[in-house]
């Protein structure tokens, strides 16, 4: 099949697309959109909390407002732009042409994006879960209405989503890494997507069994965490954050890589200690499966339990320091440049060393009974999770941006953007701190005039404005860049290091015309020192094998969506059985159709790549 | 996988390859002949009267453990080069259920 045969409408184009650089756009454009309608709840939280005694959302639509803010951010918004980085990076990191199972990788986003929207239709359909992210068991299944049914059937949707994610980048990663591309030399970013695939691994299935133990409970007559009826309410408690913490090192390991490696870049430096930074990550991820139960100190586990668990919560400060003082030495001496995702990593630094400090006083298990549901928690974890993540979600986007779409976003426009969102991360949640140790509960609608909390809850809600008037600002940059932005070169920074630069901006389908060999860490970098135009290639030009576009990752994930809504609906609706039923026919239905249908992909030629790679020197 | 070592003279890789298989079958027969007896030994523990729950159970399940060593390790040729890392993670996996288990023995249902 010629290149021009395969021309087809763009909306077609991305919704059968197999393309890990086509994926990762998918998974930016939708993890982008949740991360607004997140960030809209948490402005209308802060509305809610600016003064006392408030009646912008009252009770239940606060609850319910809350909880879609921290299930949005972590499931739908935080996640899929983590995976869109590692789709739009790893892959030619490790200088392979796509993911080893470009289906599963576009199976994957569409469960996600269904379960996604899955989630958001509760909005219109009788109300949205209320019962925070955590969804505690007791609380969950006395909700009234289908709140509960939306997060437990949509996550599991999204949560398949993101288990077939994890599964393919581990594969990627161990089997198609080019010749000379050892364990070693992989660049920090593959090596923190490497470990984070084998905690999403290890972590989500106990996510699916809570999630299915609470569908029984609510859908089918289960007694799993009913106490009168011989359950546990605890027993979903302790899955939940058997998932949720490592949880969160998912979350927070791309980040640290993507830090890395723009610390190396802008400082035109060797990542200092690289051997320590894997020992670290690998460590992290390990360590991250002992410590759950720090989340359930005030549960009643008993001195011997909070011990244990409070001293491997503090273990963690440990490689973690090793990672803070590694970036610090990697800027030590070098040639420093301030672009944009320099900025954010320099301000990442303090504010994530912040979250790491009230982290380790949280840890304290004693003095954690009284940190416990206020503010000061809530000031804890968004310290990590903005400061942490999200500063390295939009440095990676600033930082990537190039590689993804051909055209360098605006400098000023961005730089703009750093400085309002970190004055308004820090005015927002800073004070949030004292708040807590005033007393201040979190989860609460409102508070009483003349509790001392008026000053920090309005400063608080100052700051979210500032973080807002950011967004929109990168809206624009993101709009202005992509009518009459400057086209981006291969290197677009100048100062690239690992093998993404190596090639065009955007890269060509195949990613690389001739497979490179890896003659050491930072490959590029290596290549340029000895005077070296591009890469060394490991193979003589040939026929590139490439895999077929397919609309079933779609369809399939669709079935799902559709069955979920029937069981939903099963007991009050005469339709509902049947629409299960419809909805997980046409699932396995496409899945036979996968199975049967022979694909073995298409070539391109030789010729076609030669006159490709022409057009791009040119 | 990895035993497939070419040297380039098929008499040779003829004879390598003969003696590296009659070595892998004789391996292969042990540990099924073990497997068959520790599966005798399993029955007889539940079977003899003299041995309480206390003890049978117990042992079984240590039995069971070193039938699953056997069937990776000899049937599914995990001893093999280039298994370092499925083991890795059957490992690692295999540690954080242990570590789920055993909290929830210890900390849920003490």
């Amino acid at each position: 099949m010629s290149t021009v045969a395969r021309k087809k409408s763009l909306i077609w184009d991305y919704l059968t697309t197999v393309d890990h650089k086509k994926i990762a756009i998918l998974y930016l454009i939708a993890g982008g959109f949740f991360f607004l309608v997140g960030g809209l709840e948490a402005l209308f939280i802060r509305i809610q909390l600016a003064k006392p005694n408030n009646d912008f959302l009252v009770g239940g639509l606060y609850n319910q407002v809350l909880t879609m803010h921290g299930t949005t951010m972590i499931f739908l918004a935080a996640m899929p732009l983590v995976f869109a980085m590692m789709n739009a990076v790893v892959p030619i990191q490790i200088g392979a042409r796509d993911v080893a199972f470009p289906f599963l990788n576009a199976l994957g986003f569409w469960l996600f994006f269904f379960g996604g929207v899955f989630l958001n239709c509760s909005w219109f359909l009788g109300g949205a879960p209320d019962a925070g992210w955590t969804s505690y068991a007791s609380l969950s299944l006395e909700s009234p209405g289908h709140g509960i049914d939306f997060y437990v059937l949509g996550l599991q949707i999204s949560g398949f989503g993101t288990l077939i994610g994890g599964i393919n980048f581990l594969v990627t990663i161990i089997n198609m890494r080019a010749p000379g591309m050892t364990y070693m030399r992989m660049p920090m970013f593959t090596w923190a997507t490497f470990v984070t695939s084998a905690l999403i691994l290890f972590a989500f299935p106990p996510l699916t069994v809570g999630l299915i133990f609470m569908m029984m409970d609510r859908l089918f007559g289960g007694n799993f965490y009913h106490p009168a009826a011989g359950g546990n309410t605890i027993i979903w408690e302790h899955l939940f954050w058997i998932f949720g913490h490592p949880e969160v090192y998912i979350l927070v390991l791309p980040a640290f890589g993507i830090f890395s490696e723009i610390f190396a870049t802008f400082s035109r430096k060797r990542l200092f200690g690289y051997s320590s930074m894997v020992f670290a990550t690998v460590l992290i991820g390990f360590l991250g499966f002992m410590v759950w139960a720090h989340h359930m100190f005030t549960v009643g586990m008993g001195p011997i339990a909070n011990a244990i668990f409070a001293v491997a919560t503090m273990a963690i400060a440990v490689p973690t320091g090793i990672k803070i003082f590694n970036w610090l030495f990697t800027m030590w001496g070098g040639n420093i440049r301030f672009t944009t995702p320099m900025m954010y990593a320099v301000a990442f630094i303090p504010s994530f060393v912040m979250g790491g400090v009230t982290g380790v006083m949280n840890a304290a298990a004693a003095a954690d009974y009284q940190y416990h549901d206020s503010y000061f928690v809530v000031a804890h974890f968004h310290y990590v999770i903005v400061g942490g993540v999200v500063f390295a979600l939009l440095a990676g986007a600033h930082y990537w941006w190039p590689k993804m779409f051909g055209k360098m976003l605006n400098e000023t426009l961005g730089k703009i953007t750093f400085w309002l969102f970190f004055i308004g991360f820090h005015l927002t949640f800073f004070i949030q701190h004292f708040l807590g140790l005033m007393g201040m509960p979190r989860r609460v609608f409102t508070y009483l005039p003349g509790q001392g909390f008026e000053t920090g809850n309005m400063i608080s809600t100052v700051g979210a404005f500032f973080m807002a008037a950011a967004t929109i600002v990168l809206l624009i940059n993101v709009i202005v860049t992509s009518v009459k932005g400057q086209k981006a070169e291969a290197d677009a920074w100048g100062d690239g290091r690992t093998l993404e630069w190596a090639v065009a901006s955007p890269p060509p389908e195949y990613n690389f015309a001739q497979t490179p060999l890896v003659r050491g860490l930072d490959a590029y970098w290596i290549e340029k020192m000895e005077g070296k135009k591009g890469l060394t290639p490991a193979e003589p030009l040939g026929d590139i094998h490439m895999p077929n576009s397919s609309i079933l990752p779609f369809v399939i994930s669709l079935g799902l969506f559709i069955a979920a809504f029937g069981f939903m609906y099963r007991t009050e609706a005469s339709w509902g059985l049947a629409v299960g039923i419809i909805g997980l026919l046409i699932t396995l239905g496409s899945m036979f159709l996968r199975s049967v249908i022979d694909d073995h992909g298409f070539h391109i030629h030789k010729e076609e790549v030669l006159e490709a790679e022409k057009g791009v020197k040119a | 996988m990895a035993n497939q070592t070419n040297t380039g003279n098929p008499h040779v890789d003829l004879a390598y390859r003969r003696k590296k298989n009659a070595e892998e079958m004789k391996h292969q027969v042990i540990s099924f002949v073990l497997m068959i007896a520790l599966t005798l030994i399993a029955f007889f523990a539940v079977g003899y009267n003299e041995f309480s729950h206390w003890f049978s159970v117990p042992f079984i399940l240590l039995l069971a453990i070193v039938q699953v060593a056997f069937q990776l390790y000899y049937f599914m040729h995990m001893s093999h080069k280039g298994h370092e890392l499925p083991s890795l993670f059957i490992y690692g996996g295999v540690l954080v259920a242990f570590v789920t288990v055993w909290a929830f023995m210890t900390v849920v249902w003490w």
